[in-house]
């Protein structure tokens, strides 16, 4: 059984990450999936730059700033979705 | 697992890069003849890549202040300033980096790069955020490392980027400080500083450091830089710069109008633990910086040479950075051909920078040059024909794209190649057909755009 509010922060969370697969589609080539469990710098082919320019886009889309020490924690996209669910809550 | 298996990936690019010809990392100068020409294995090379703008690394009085200063206090200081003291010329250097931009304080730095690892590192603590260009010179980012700051990266000279920020931390209490430099070192574009003074000024507790280190000298009718080019040297909190550049020697300094700037000494570790900078530094420092602001010719040869190079490298057909300024940069996708383009310069006697990736925006390769205000018209256009010539043979440019009737120059025949080579450059006739306007930025920075 799940609790409602553990449901409700699932359902945050899933969402975070379609947005993270609709982003990183138009960057990476098709044949490479990406899943929850992609890990961004080493499964996707981006340099840094590119990373970088794909997190100022989410930035916008989620209305938050991703300081750097946060970024440096990040492997997956399961694990990027976490931060920014993490950071819209300390923002709200 | 040894310690240097980290390094594979490393070593097998500089491999690759060795293959090509010269390492670029690996040159050794043989001797240094002017601020603008060196011998390189055996042959005259003209330096087209060694920030050296004003041309005073040979400046006679600069030159002798640093014997006098040598042979009355010695080699070196041989310990830091808050260890061991300071030196009259330290506190004298200060006093004159203060003068010369009009502020209150100035701090000593040994290196630019530590100027900005000490100032950044100390300014913002636990608690405050940093806020930084993502184009940021490497000793910015290490700086936000050594801080106990949150680090907030915005869009290149993207004021409107930084404002959604700022604004995202409006009910934080910690101070924020904007990093920022006046001409970014790679593609030598500038920052729209008056957007993020405007930015800056909207915003409580918030502060603007700008790295002046390629305009000290370059920009403003007093060479100030962009700050004083712009009109904003009043909104601006801290400016950083560095000796090594413009003033021809090594230093850094970090200077501002806030009265309490000196307690920054005692809490930045880069400034408090490590040597200060010995006696004969000091000395050419000092007497190259009095001759900034009079140096308005030199700043005015400097932006025709730089316009030379640019504009003969535009017309070959090269894509280049957006912004006329002393840093030209030649922009290339394909690895070898970059390689093979810097080789092929240095053989024939150029000698540039070639920026790779990670180092550089969007992942392109650079051929980066630097002008001096002592290179002469002759070897900016043996440059240009040289870069269209060998651009043409790797297929880099074509002959249609590149409009010949622009490019001012005499044929590259081998038998004119050293006579322009070896030419002195004590000497400067000047070409003919030179530009005769020298393209300064706009007040916004954001001018003269191509």
């Amino acid at each position: 059984m799940t609790s409602a509010p553990l449901h409700n922060e699932d359902d945050g969370v899933s969402a975070i990450v379609s947005e993270i697969q609709t982003q990183l589609r138009t960057r990476v080539s098709a044949e490479i999936p990406v899943e929850p469990g992609t890990h961004i710098t080493r499964d996707l082919g981006l340099d840094s730059l590119a990373i970088m320019d794909f997190i100022f886009d989410l930035e916008d889309s989620f209305d938050i700033s991703i300081p750097m020490e946060r970024i440096a924690e990040v492997q997956t996209v399961a694990d990027l979705a976490k931060a920014i669910s993490t950071l819209r809550k300390e923002a709200a | 697992m040894g310690i240097f298996d980290k390094f594979a990936d490393l070593l097998e690019q500089t491999k690759t890069l060795s293959s090509f010809g010269q390492s670029p990392a690996g040159l050794k100068f043989e001797k240094i003849l002017s601020p603008t020409e060196a011998m390189l294995n055996g042959k005259r090379t003209i330096l087209l890549g060694t920030n050296n703008y004003l041309g005073m690394t040979f400046d006679e009085e600069s030159v002798q202040c640093a014997i006098e200063a040598l042979k009355s206090e010695g080699t070196g200081t041989t310990g830091s300033r808050v260890a061991n003291g300071s030196y009259n010329g330290h506190k004298a250097l200060e006093e004159d980096i203060a003068d010369f931009y009009g502020m209150h304080t100035a701090i000593l730095f040994s290196t630019g790069y530590q100027a900005n690892l000490g100032a950044i590192s100390a300014l913002a603590g636990r608690g405050d955020y940093l806020l930084i260009d993502a184009d940021s010179h490497a000793s910015i980012y290490d700086a936000c490392r050594l801080s106990d700051a949150q680090v907030i990266p915005f869009r290149h000279n993207d004021a409107d980027n930084l404002n959604r920020k700022l604004k995202r931390l409006e009910n934080e209490p910690g101070s924020k400080l904007i990093i920022i430099e006046s001409i970014y070192s790679m593609l030598g574009d500038m920052v729209p500083l008056q957007d993020f003074v405007d930015v800056k000024n909207k915003h409580d507790n918030t502060y603007l450091l700008i790295d002046e280190a390629h305009s000290l000298g370059v920009l403003g009718d007093k060479g100030r830089g962009l700050c004083e080019h712009v009109g904003v040297e009043d909104d601006i909190d801290f400016i950083t710069g560095t000796f090594s550049k413009s003033i021809g020697t090594v230093g850094g300094f970090l200077v501002s109008n806030h009265k309490e700037m000196d307690i920054v000494r005692l809490a930045s570790r880069p400034y408090m633990f490590t040597a200060s900078p010995p006696p004969s530094v000091v000395a050419s420092a000092r007497q190259t910086l009095s001759t900034v602001a009079a140096a308005t010719d030199k700043r005015k040869q400097l932006w025709e040479n730089a316009t030379q190079l640019y504009t003969g490298l535009k017309n070959a057909g090269y894509e280049l950075g957006p912004t006329i300024s002393p840093i030209v940069a030649i922009r290339l996708q394909d690895p070898e051909k970059a390689i093979a383009l810097w080789n092929g310069l240095l053989e024939a006697g150029i000698y540039t920078n070639l920026a790779l990736p990670p180092a550089t925006p969007f992942g392109w390769y650079l051929l980066r040059s630097s002008i001096s205000a002592a290179h002469t018209s002759e070897q900016i256009a043996l440059a240009v024909e040289l870069c269209t010539k060998i651009g043409v043979e790797l297929g880099l440019i074509t002959l249609s794209n590149s409009k010949k009737a622009n490019i001012e120059l005499v044929s590259v025949k081998d038998e004119t190649k050293p006579a322009a080579l070896n030419g002195s450059s004590e000497k400067r006739p000047r070409a003919k057909a030179e530009p005769k306007s020298a393209a300064l930025p706009k007040a916004d920075g954001s001018a003269a755009r191509a």
